[in-house]
């Protein structure tokens, strides 16, 4: 019976987790291979650098990162950009400090800028805002083979424009396959060819939108290899501990259940 | 304590003496932990640890968060990522914190349903049920609050809905919403309350727990047989039980490693699968998100109450009774509170003679039932309120208080139990004696 109760519990656990599920128009989202993927996955160093400079270049014209502190892209585990990169990299980025009264250029001690246009959201968790999969039937239970989505669906996004537009209400939309309802208000960033990478790597559409979604995932968790590998020693650790106190369980019920052994009711 | 006649603390040192006439602290720790449990107890009853072991590590990655965290609507989201970014380990207290939740309720849901089917609510366990009732509520309320609490589109278009449903109350409603929301809408004072709120409702759980563990300890455990322990003689009891320590410490202290290790997993490589993406994004009063789902926890519940709308008869026969005053918003929420209260009041209701649901053959299929049931409330609570989902939603609802008003009374009077061990000891020699034959017996292993 218990078996049963277990088993429905998982069930409902695993029908929930990650519900809320659009109905009508969903987006169609890639299963791109990340890096980062899986319980062993890190970041690429390459791939965040390349990234940083794809949202440098393309994505701050519009979009901000107000929670990510600069000082964070020579962290380990991120970009990893040597302390005079990062002081350089802030000094070319301006923004208005309200106790001079005036604009000033960064230090890494501050934040990335906010978004420059209004309507442009905050990119720095974006990659956990959205969840990329969400099936079979809207139960969310794929996330467990394919991972949450957020990179994929940003992925998704910067190359799944059609060509098609149209203008509602005054504004220009883009039809795109991966946008929840097939309409976005954002122009298509990336035209092939956009950035020229230092490491020489591919610069179609599709490899430069993988690079800077890595990018934002990195800036909306930027624990994450940490995080795992915390995760891997507790698990590693809670084994070898369960294991024992199985040992240890077992032992000291042997002599419970021998005398049961001989006394065996009629 | 009373109870089960069994060895008590004895002061053997000057020291121990001593202090025992001043203070028998060490006495009362000595008949706690050395308790006569029933010896056939089965892997179900695990869940007790697993909830204090939850209980202690909320409060104490709780405590930890708030020292970091800034509770105002302008800064909130902000000082959540700087737990997540900046400081030590924050990023692991967080998810530690947000996944203990779940894994909280995933504990609580199988104490109660194992309660449910082994009959441990029934006489003299009463109080422990209600006292356990009182926590289960109290723990919505707690994670709720913290819900709101990081601020993000979730935290507050669901204390929007939340608080709404007080502001459904007739009469009283909505001086009890301005209360809880400290003025006309979700806003700063509402973030301060429920910051204050949900540090102060962990300690009253913690008190809770105390008399739930108090009563269970005068009356005994119950045990999967439902067949209670003899008292005739400290020598019958010791043939039934054995001491909480080392048997039972052991026992639980290894399923606790092994639900950790789970537990770890999924906050070490896939943290945000509970959770809900739009959490991500900061609270924003303009933008009402497609779909305002509460975490999962709260699902089947959150079914229930939307499963009466106005077109339900028994919803528009209520409304023309009271002449109006219950409208569908009223009677769903009625329904949302009374799913716990039938739950609550399952000792009375229950007219069976038999403890176990082991031994109770129509009861077993009605429960399976049940337990059916609360999947697919918990399912249907998450699906959008349209197409077929609310009929679902509604006979999944109808099934959860016919079980409990129904099923439970009449199967008591037209089951015809099976035949029950005359002692635990009995089941437990049938289960690990010789050619064991324990047909119906998932025992202590």
């Amino acid at each position: 019976m218990f078996k049963k109760l277990a088993i429905t519990a998982v069930t409902a656990l695993a029908l929930s987790g990650g519900a809320a599920i659009a109905a009508g128009g969903e987006g169609h989202v890639e299963d791109f291979d990340f890096s980062f993927e899986g319980p062993f996955g890190t970041f690429d160093q390459m791939q965040l650098q390349r990234g940083l400079q794809v949202y440098t270049e393309i994505c701050s014209a519009c979009h901000g990162l107000k929670f990510v502190p600069l000082r964070t892209l020579h962290d380990e585990g991120g970009p990893g950009l040597p302390e005079d990169q990062v002081r350089a990299y802030a000094a070319q980025l301006e923004a208005f400090d309200p106790e001079i009264d005036d604009y000033r250029p960064l230090t890494p001690n501050d934040h990335f800028p906010e978004s420059a246009l209004e309507n442009a959201p905050d990119l720095s968790l974006m990659a956990k805002a959205r969840a990329g999969f969400h099936g079979p039937y809207g139960l969310g239970i794929n996330q467990l083979v394919k991972g949450m989505g957020g990179a994929e669906y940003i992925a998704s996004i910067l190359h799944g424009y059609t060509g098609e537009e149209k203008v509602e209400a005054g504004t220009t939309l883009y039809e795109n396959k991966a946008f929840p309802g097939g309409w976005i208000a954002m122009a298509p960033p990336l035209l092939g060819d956009d950035v020229e990478f230092a490491d020489g790597h591919s610069t179609e559409i599709e490899h430069v939108a993988q690079d800077v979604a890595a990018f934002l995932t990195w800036t909306a968790e930027p624990k994450l290899n940490s995080r795992k590998q915390v995760g891997f020693t507790a698990v590693f650790f809670l084994s070898v501990l369960s294991v024992l106190l199985y040992l240890t369980n077992k032992r000291i019920w042997a002599p419970v259940k021998a005398r049961a052994k001989g006394q065996k009711p009629e | 304590m009373s109870g089960i006649p069994h060895d008590h603390y004895e002061p053997k040192t000057g020291a121990e003496k001593w202090l025992y006439k001043r203070l028998p602290i060490a006495g009362l720790l000595y008949d706690t932990l050395m308790i006569p449990t029933p010896k056939n107890l089965n892997w179900m009853w695990i869940w007790g640890i697993v909830l204090t072991f939850c209980l202690v590590m909320q409060i104490a990655t709780g405590v930890v968060l708030v020292m970091h965290y800034t509770p105002h609507v302008d800064l909130a989201f902000s000082s959540v990522e700087h737990i997540m970014r900046n400081v030590n380990g924050g990023y692991m207290l967080r998810y530690l914190h947000a996944n203990g939740a779940s894994l909280f309720f995933v504990a609580v849901y199988l104490h109660i349903f194992r309660g449910l089917f082994y009959g441990s609510y029934k006489a003299p366990r009463e109080i422990t049920w209600i006292i356990g009732m009182l926590i289960f509520v109290l723990m919505m309320g707690t994670a709720f609050m913290g819900y709101v609490l990081p601020w993000g589109q979730m935290s507050f278009w669901g204390a929007t809905v939340i608080t709404g449903l007080f502001g459904a109350i007739p009469f009283i409603g909505e001086p009890i919403q301005t209360l809880l929301l400290g003025g006309p809408a979700v806003g700063n004072p509402t973030l301060n309350r429920f910051l204050s709120l949900h540090y102060l409702l962990p300690f009253v759980i913690v008190g809770l727990v105390a008399v739930h563990i108090w009563a269970f300890h005068t009356t005994g455990n119950n045990n999967p047989t439902g067949v209670e322990v003899r008292r005739t003689s400290k020598a019958d009891a010791e043939k039934d039980t054995l001491p909480f320590f080392p048997y039972f410490v052991m026992k639980d202290l290894f399923a606790l490693a092994v639900i950790m290790v789970v537990f770890f997993a999924i906050v070490g490589f896939m943290p945000n699968f509970l959770g809900h993406p739009d959490n991500y994004i900061e609270a924003n009063a303009l933008a009402t998100p497609a779909h305002i789902v509460p975490e999962w926890y709260f699902l089947p519940f959150y079914a229930i109450l939307r499963a009466f709308d106005g077109d339900v008869w028994v919803v528009i026969a209520a409304s023309w009774i009271t002449g109006g005053i219950v409208d569908a918003k009223f009677f769903g929420v009625l329904a949302m509170f009374g799913a716990i209260v039938v739950m609550a009041l399952a000792p009375w209701l229950d007219t069976s003679s038999v403890r176990s649901g082991r031994f109770r053959p129509m009861f077993k299929w009605w429960f399976f039932l049940l337990l059916v049931d609360f999947v697919v409330l918990t399912w249907v609570g998450a699906m959008p309120a349209e197409g077929i989902y609310p009929y679902i939603a509604l006979i999944a609802s109808a099934y959860w208080f016919g079980y409990f008003l129904i099923i439970l009374p009449l199967l008591g009077v037209i089951e015809k139990p099976l035949a029950q061990p005359a002692t635990i000891e009995d089941d437990f020699n049938a289960h690990y004696g010789k050619g064991s034959a324990g047909a119906s017996a998932p025992a202590a292993e």
